[in-house]
């Protein structure tokens, strides 16, 4: 991978206003434009990855609004799939990665953790509304490595523990991370229920991945 | 010197009036709680009004809080519009497969007339009978889905957020239909006996969609709906934000906020200014892990931020006690609201 010595500073500020203002048009100009001698890779390391965190977070502070960051996840997951193809030579190796929604229709939060992290160059699977059973068998044909489990209501947080056990006595080692509203109102909880970690943003899903990324290589 | 002892109504309506009455109301919303009072699964205790009346009666004189609940669960709702409901062991009830599979489906679309729906008319029922028993003694709170906030279940979220953005015109179709059904439930649980209704809109909360949006939309929603039900109305949020939008909230003529734990009682308080009441904002999530110590402190605290003047209602910040919270739990905010939230709040000054 070649040397990226630009800086994106002026762009991201760019990038963020559109994305905010969920302006697709402005977003695609910043995001289209050649930024020699970067790699697409590059860019949505630098560029598109480090706006949605803002943006991520800035929720988390009730700076921003879900609608803005489901919009903003959208628009840079379709504009990444432009400059980043899903089968580009330069998407990078990685985990095996799926994300589900623990008993509940409330997909929401799950597509915006989807885009996020389809936006920052990752590839996964969307397994849509599991039970705690056909999740663990899923997890262990598709031999998921990482995990992601989007819930809304309490009862299915509480049921993350017993997806733990299953995958447990599969063999298989899987990190699982946890989001959605239960884990933010109990900061506590994740650890109850034995998962590796827990992110209040589809950022912190992005930055958990990364990690993990390194891990592995 | 100690106000004298008020019924519940009394205390919740000298509260509503800004004034302090003999100690700070508290609501218990209890739902799923009323299964484990009589030994019951849930959706055997959501199938009758008997046993909803027969447990919050028990659980009123248990607890020893201020209203009678007479919500089942949201999706309620949407069964009325023809969808169903799938029921869990330990948790709400939830909304089944999406009744509007594609924005199209809008147009065929008309509000539920509320005679024909076994599961209003149960509702109804059990505001009539609790009516019945306590008279004027404590308030009987009804339920209704905001028209704006009933999409989520009615056509899933991402697909409702789509449609506010892109179609304007089926998402006003979609706002006409459900104003019609939410003044007529409204208004026939009000018929039935309810003293106010908890109008549930978490949608306009600032933690889903933007001030801005909010102005355009939810806003717009309620200042239409909201004039047309006759009586007392409290806008809850069901633990998203409310403090960017708290000066528009205030002019849609609703009389109390329910707000989230993530934001300051306090900083809320000055900002509605004695112009509404604040309902909140105990941690309903964390509560299920709460020592008996943990919850004084957190009634404490809560009734030292809003409580002094008046104007506040201590209960959870969601609108439903979750089904893990204990007994021994629920009796222990009790007992710290009756110790610490008698008027005058000397020690909170202090």
């Amino acid at each position: 991978m070649g040397n990226c010595s630009l800086d994106f500073e002026q762009q991201k500020i760019s990038l963020l206003n559109a994305l905010v203002s969920m302006d697709t048009l402005s977003a695609r100009t910043i995001l289209t434009q050649p930024y020699d001698p970067c790699t697409p890779h590059q860019v949505v390391e630098q560029l598109v990855a480090p706006a949605l965190e803002i943006i991520g977070e800035g929720w988390e502070k009730g700076e921003y609004s879900l609608s803005q960051v489901y919009v903003s996840g959208r628009i840079c997951e379709e504009l990444v799939d432009l400059i980043l193809p899903p089968m580009h030579q330069s998407r990078r190796y990685q985990p095996k990665m799926a994300i589900a929604v623990l008993e509940d229709r409330h997909m929401l939060g799950s597509r915006v953790v989807y885009s996020a992290l389809r936006a920052s160059g990752f590839e996964l699977a969307h397994y849509g509304s599991q039970t705690v059973d056909a999740l663990a068998q899923r997890v262990e044909k598709d031999r998921i490595e990482l995990l992601l489990v989007s819930t809304l209501m309490l009862s299915s947080a509480l049921r993350v523990k017993r997806l733990r056990s299953l995958l447990e006595q599969s063999g298989r080692q899987v990190k699982i991370m946890v989001g959605g509203a239960p884990f933010r109102f109990d900061p506590a909880l994740w650890q109850e229920v034995r998962a590796d970690a827990c992110g209040s943003s589809a950022a912190e899903a992005v930055d958990f991945a990364e990690n993990l990324l390194k891990e592995l290589q | 010197m100690n106000t004298p002892k008020m019924t519940s109504l009394q205390r919740v309506l000298t509260t509503l009036g800004q004034q302090e009455p003999d100690r700070v109301p508290f609501f218990l919303l209890l739902t799923m709680t009323g299964a484990k009072e009589l030994g019951l699964s849930l959706q055997d205790y959501f199938s009758k009004a008997e046993y909803v009346v027969e447990a919050q009666l028990r659980m009123r004189k248990k607890f020893q809080h201020d209203c009678l609940y007479s919500f089942l669960y949201a999706s309620l709702e949407v069964e009325a519009f023809g969808g169903d409901t799938i029921y869990i062991d330990d948790g709400p009830p939830n909304a089944g497969a999406p009744i509007i599979s594609k924005p199209q489906d809008i147009l065929s679309l008309t509000p539920p007339r509320i005679e024909d729906h076994p599961c209003l008319q149960k509702v109804l029922e059990i505001e009539r009978q609790l009516k019945a028993k306590v008279q004027d003694d404590a308030p009987i709170i009804g339920v209704v889905i905001s028209p704006f906030s009933l999409p989520v279940m009615q056509m899933g979220f991402e697909g409702y957020l789509n449609l506010m953005l892109n179609q304007p015109d089926l998402f006003a179709r979609l706002m006409q239909v459900n104003e019609a059904f939410c003044v007529n439930w409204a208004n026939a649980q009000l018929a039935a006996g309810a003293t106010a209704i908890c109008y549930f809109d978490p949608v306009s909360s600032t933690t889903i969609i933007t001030r801005e949006q909010y102005l355009e939309s939810g806003y717009q929603v309620a200042r239409r709906v909201l004039p047309q039900i006759k009586g007392p109305t409290a806008t809850h949020f069901a633990s998203g934000r409310c403090l960017p939008i708290v000066e528009e909230v205030a002019q849609t003529g609703t009389m109390i906020f329910g707000i989230s734990t993530s934001e300051s009682l306090g900083e809320l308080k000055k900002a509605v200014h004695g112009r509404a009441t604040l309902i909140g904002n105990l941690n309903g999530v964390e509560m299920r892990r709460w020592s008996a110590e943990k919850a004084e402190a957190e009634v404490k605290k809560a009734i030292a931020e809003a409580g002094p003047g008046g104007g506040f209602i201590l209960s959870d910040s969601h609108g439903e006690i979750p089904y893990q919270v204990s007994e021994e739990t629920l009796l222990a905010i009790s007992e710290a609201v009756h110790t610490w939230g008698r008027y005058p709040l000397d020690w909170a000054a202090a």
